[in-house]
């Protein structure tokens, strides 16, 4: 199940076993794996994925999840698994600082319900991954610990790409970002480091940087998995992502983390079994939409491409594909840009310095105090959104700003309800405008226009609190990846993951090259009983 | 979670009454000059349509717009309206867990919520549901059922998360009305029953409180209170001076306090303080001030400087609030998930007004006498207790709790509970009262000594004061014909047509008789024997 493949052995040939059966079997403790992934986060420490590696809880989880093993006692798939979690996600004891001065030493006596069941199954937690300040961004670019480096970057693929183009500049200064917010949790799967992370989706964050890095990013229906913990961006359209190396995977993490938290009012009463995904054969019955209003004039023609040919892979293999419409598309990022900076204005008030996080040493008054706080304790973006925010909720702008985007909105909602109800199971849309851009090409942009050139494709979803699951197809002429979205009826997120598997099963996405970058690793890795697990 | 401290430095600012003006319209009409005359309409404020008096809480609070309205160009007529909150009584408080405790030690009663931890989310608690219902339900309100929640953006060292959760687009409860009877002339008994409409009924969050260390110059922070659930109660300005204002709210307050859902004590000084404050209308306006909200400094009006604006916004982290009623509850549905209106309807106790009308029908009371009955905590349960126990007649009985009882209280600045007269001990006094065991003023002495000496019966006191009635006539014969011969100036004074001197003398034969003697009893032996 756990799809590992000993592909951060760098071998060719994936191997289908699954780590978790290794486990069960003995074939390699917990304790290995932990250690592995561990030295897998020095070596890739250079990518910035993590802001805080949990090394000594990991080991102790390990640990205790190795006497598990050795009883028999198993808690399930996720017992002795390496996952990460994004850095705006509470944990106990553990700090969490969502990439930001505010909370900088923020150690949070609780943790978030998804940390939490992710624990109870016995998953080690090997740290928190990096974001976007608040997961305000959409490159991973703008936290305070600097940016996340694309493991991409640094894949044989992509090299010998880059040398066939003759770019003979330096090559450090040319890396590629993770896409964002949640690139640091993309880069740590797509590197090995963890099988399983956890990021947030409040526009496209968890998708966004999944198709940059060429791993899966699920966003689930709003609803279907508790929020408690996660320090909100926009409450309205938060909802915790799921980045994996499979569908399969990404199905088991939802199956735990989904259902009811009576902590958090906004998710769904009724009872949520664990489920697998069933494989596929006959996509015959299957209606595929293709929304036509995402064919936008900044879509590489690369990426249109490959979007063409997932299409006409459906219809090759006996699915009904048909263009569809969703009319409000347009007035969608606009839309978006007035709800999101409300909620943000309104969810940044209590960060004062008075109760927890960044406090300024200006005492001169109240007032004074919390003024510096709020500007040493934000970046620019931030501040900037606050400002918006705060100007539409205005007395005088509330009705024509956040009344109208909120009746958008529903229209927004609605054009998907109406594709669904005309027979559509599944809309097939690109998840980006193109494969990931270089740092210095990225910068070149304001985060405000990035923001909302990159969420073009996938934040209409979380206003419509629709799930949807951003797939690796295939790699462009540069080396790098490209994923594709599927787009589901609200609460099917199952039905979703199924196609999401056979679409992953047809395309045969390639296994990220890293030796280069691994060999220290691999060496090492060599000697040791996963190899021989895998080889079984 | 240790108190966290805010330095202090503008030695200027306290709690204080705050004042601003708001534009909101009203119900006859904006004032239409700036003639002053009378004692509340002062001119001062006859720009500002309404002021709006803020308090700080504790545990309930009012704050009131007060506006006076021009009748004719030199007649003003004072129009009140109040907004009242008040703490609903309930364990835990309005979105999280956290206990609700009197005078806890400060920061004791604090979830990771109530503290605005980031992550959080409120969780509604159904007490605080059910107090409004039931509060909107004895106010004759219509009850939504769907209302939203809200959030009310300011920021105050004392609200964590820069914004109170509270309803103000769909409140739980509107369109209700309040009764209350006020006097209208001299006599207490003359009394007529007003109404003023209720506009809303809203639940929201208290906020924290702040302690202001002059000294120090710091302001420390006590989130205790932060998040208990309040009921605001929104009535319209159709009272006419403070004192019906005041009157309305002490309706109110039984209310809540019959019906459970809050304490609205009214030994509460704050509450006290506040209608005194409201009955003296007059200082009001004098005052034009704007406020920095709530628990802010005071500072002098200036123009649109002082106006806030909350940025209300939608509460994105709770879903509608539903109710049903016996007809529309989903079948299935789980009884701990969802609020029957009908069911709390049939759970609503007696209403003040009913038992004030009940207690005159049964025990045929005066009103006024009824009123005092319930406007003092746990009187009435005083009373009826009182009542069971005694074959006393219930006028004597209402006479004695009312003055007696409520003197000695009132004297002692004692709440019911706290009297050292249990009802059985009162009932059996009143029975000895009444099949003339002992006289009124032995029964006066026995229940002062009740009072001091918790424990002894009324039964032994008399016994052991001697107080019982003297039941021997030879006894009274005797004394009454010693008293005679050792008086015999006031016996020719009687002989020789002095009124006053029957009186004397049997004055001086009670003082024999150590009191025990019925006076009227002594004046027949008296003539007898004088005549004979």
């Amino acid at each position: 199940m756990w799809e590992t493949r000993v592909r951060f052995l760098g071998r060719e040939d994936p191997l289908e076993e699954a780590v978790s059966a290794a486990l069960k079997q003995g074939q390699v403790t917990p304790t290995e794996l932990c250690q592995r992934c561990l030295s897998l986060i020095k070596k890739t420490k250079f990518l910035n994925a993590y802001i805080t590696v949990s090394e000594e809880v990991a080991l102790k989880q390990a640990e205790e999840s190795e006497k598990r093993y050795k009883k028999g006692h198993s808690l399930g798939d996720l017992d002795g698994i390496p996952v990460a979690v994004k850095d705006n996600f509470s944990t106990s004891g553990i700090e969490t600082t969502c990439a930001s001065n505010m909370l900088k030493g923020y150690v949070p006596p609780y943790n978030a319900t998804v940390v939490q069941k992710l624990l109870d199954q016995g998953a080690l937690l090997m740290g928190k991954t990096n974001l976007d300040e608040f997961a305000m961004g959409s490159g991973s670019t703008d936290g305070i610990f600097g940016p996340v480096k694309n493991p991409w970057s640094y894949s044989k693929q992509y090299r010998e790409k880059r040398k066939q183009n003759s770019h003979s500049e330096n090559e450090d200064s040319n890396w590629l970002i993770t896409g964002g917010s949640s690139g640091g949790s993309a880069a740590a799967v797509s590197a090995f480091t963890c099988f399983a992370a956890l990021g947030s989706d409040t526009g496209g964050s968890t998708r966004n940087p999944a198709a940059h890095c060429g791993v899966v990013g699920l966003k689930p229906s709003y609803g279907l998995v508790s929020r408690h913990g996660l320090i909100p961006l926009v409450n309205s359209m938060d909802v915790p992502g799921i980045l994996t190396r499979c569908v399969d995977d990404a199905a088991t993490v939802l199956g735990i983390l989904a259902g009811h938290d009576p902590k958090d009012s906004t998710t769904i009463q009724d009872p949520v079994k664990p489920f697998t995904l069933p494989s596929l054969t006959d996509v015959s019955k299957l209606c595929i939409g293709i929304p036509k209003e995402y064919l936008t004039p900044e879509l590489s023609s690369e990426v249109q491409s490959l979007w063409s040919r997932a299409a006409n892979l459906f219809e090759s293999e006996g699915a009904k594909v048909i263009e569809v419409s969703l009319p409000h598309t347009s007035y969608s990022i606009v839309c978006y840009h007035v709800l999101c900076t409300s909620e943000v204005a309104s969810n940044m008030a209590r960060f004062d310095g008075l109760e927890y996080g960044h406090r300024c040493d200006n005492d001169v008054s109240t007032e004074a105090m919390y003024a510096a706080t709020r500007r040493e304790g934000f970046n620019d973006v931030v501040r900037g959104r606050i400002l918006s925010g705060n100007f539409f909720l205005l007395k005088e702008n509330y009705e024509n700003y956040f009344v109208k985007a909120q009746k958008v909105r529903r229209l927004i909602a609605n054009d998907f309800v109406n594709v669904f109800n005309s027979g559509v199971d599944v809309l097939l849309t690109p998840t980006t405008l193109s494969e990931a851009v270089p740092y210095t090409e990225f910068i070149k942009e304001d985060n405000r226009t990035r923001s909302a050139q990159d969420d073009i494709f996938t934040q209409a979803v979380n206003m419509a609190g629709l799930p949807a699951v951003s797939v690796p197809m295939a790699l462009s002429s540069q080396g790098l990846p490209v994923g594709l979205q599927f787009i589901g009826r609200a609460f099917c997120d199952q039905q979703l993951l199924t196609v999401a598997k056979w679409f992953e099963k047809q395309v045969q996405f390639p296994v990220i090259q890293l030796q280069e970058l691994m060999d220290d690793c691999s060496s090492v890795f060599e000697n040791e009983k996963l190899a021989s697990v895998s080889l079984k | 979670m240790a108190a966290p401290m805010l330095r202090w430095f503008c030695s200027g600012r306290r709690f204080a009454f705050a004042w601003v003006g708001c534009g909101s319209c009203h119900r006859r009409g904006p004032p239409t000059g700036s003639t002053s005359n009378g004692k509340r309409g002062q001119s001062s404020v006859a720009q500002q349509p309404h002021i709006t008096a803020q308090k700080p809480r504790k545990g309930y609070t009012i704050s009131y717009q007060y506006s006076p309205l021009k009748l004719s160009e030199c007649e003003w007529a004072a129009v009140v309206g109040l907004e009242i909150h008040a703490q609903i009584a309930s364990n835990s408080k309005l979105f999280s867990g956290s206990q609700v405790h009197f005078a806890a030690p400060p920061n004791s009663l604090v979830s990771f919520f109530d503290a605005s931890l980031p992550g959080t989310l409120p969780v509604l608690n159904r007490r605080c549901v059910e107090a409004a219902v039931m509060t909107g339900l004895a106010l004759d309100c219509h009850i939504n059922r769907k209302s939203l929640f809200d959030r009310k953006h300011y920021f105050y060292a004392d609200l964590p998360a820069g914004y109170q959760i509270t309803q103000q687009r769909l409140p739980i409860a509107v369109n209700g009305s309040l009764a209350y009877s006020v006097c209208v002339g001299r006599k207490p008994s003359q009394m007529v029953t007003r109404t003023v409409r209720v506009k809303q009924i809203q639940l929201e969050q208290d906020s924290g409180k702040s302690l202001h260390d002059d000294l120090r110059s710091q302001t420390l922070i006590d989130l205790n209170r932060a998040g208990i659930g309040l009921l605001e109660v929104v009535l319209e300005p159709d009272m006419s001076c403070g004192e019906e204002a005041a009157t309305a709210v002490r309706e109110l307050q039984l209310i809540l306090q019959a019906l459970g859902t809050s304490q609205a004590n009214m030994a509460d000084y704050e509450i006290q303080r506040q209608i005194n404050e409201l009955e003296n209308g007059g200082e009001i306006l004098n005052e034009t001030r704007s406020f920095d909200y709530k628990l802010g400094c005071t500072v002098p009006m200036r123009d649109k400087e002082g106006k806030q604006d909350y940025r209300f916004m939608p509460e994105p982290n709770l879903p509608p609030l539903l109710l049903y009623d016996s007809g529309s509850l989903p079948s299935g549905a789980d009884p701990q998930q969802v609020i029957n209106v009908d069911q709390l309807r049939a759970r609503l106790p007696e209403l003040p007004r009913v038992t004030r009308e009940r207690l005159v029908r049964e025990y045929g009371m005066l009103p006024e006498h009824s009123c005092a009955l319930l406007n003092e905590v746990g009187l009435l349960e005083f009373f009826q207790n009182v009542i069971k126990e005694t074959r006393a007649e219930p006028k004597k009985v209402t006479s004695w709790v009312l003055n007696t009882f409520l003197g000695f209280l009132k004297q002692q600045n004692l709440a019911v509970s706290e009297s050292p007269v249990t009802p059985s001990a009162l009932a059996e006094l009143l029975d000895l009262l009444d099949r003339k065991a002992i006289s009124s003023s032995a029964a006066k002495q026995v229940f002062e000594e009740l009072w001091r000496n918790e424990g002894k019966t009324p039964a032994q006191i008399v016994a052991e004061k001697n107080l019982e009635l003297l039941q021997d006539p030879e006894v009274l014969e005797r004394l009454c014909r010693s008293t005679l011969e050792a008086h015999p100036d006031v016996v020719m004074d009687l002989k020789k047509g002095n009124p006053r001197a029957i009186n004397k003398l049997i004055g001086l034969i009670r003082k024999a008789t150590l009191g025990r003697a019925d006076p009227t009893a002594i004046k027949e032996v008296v003539e007898r024997q004088l005549s004979s």
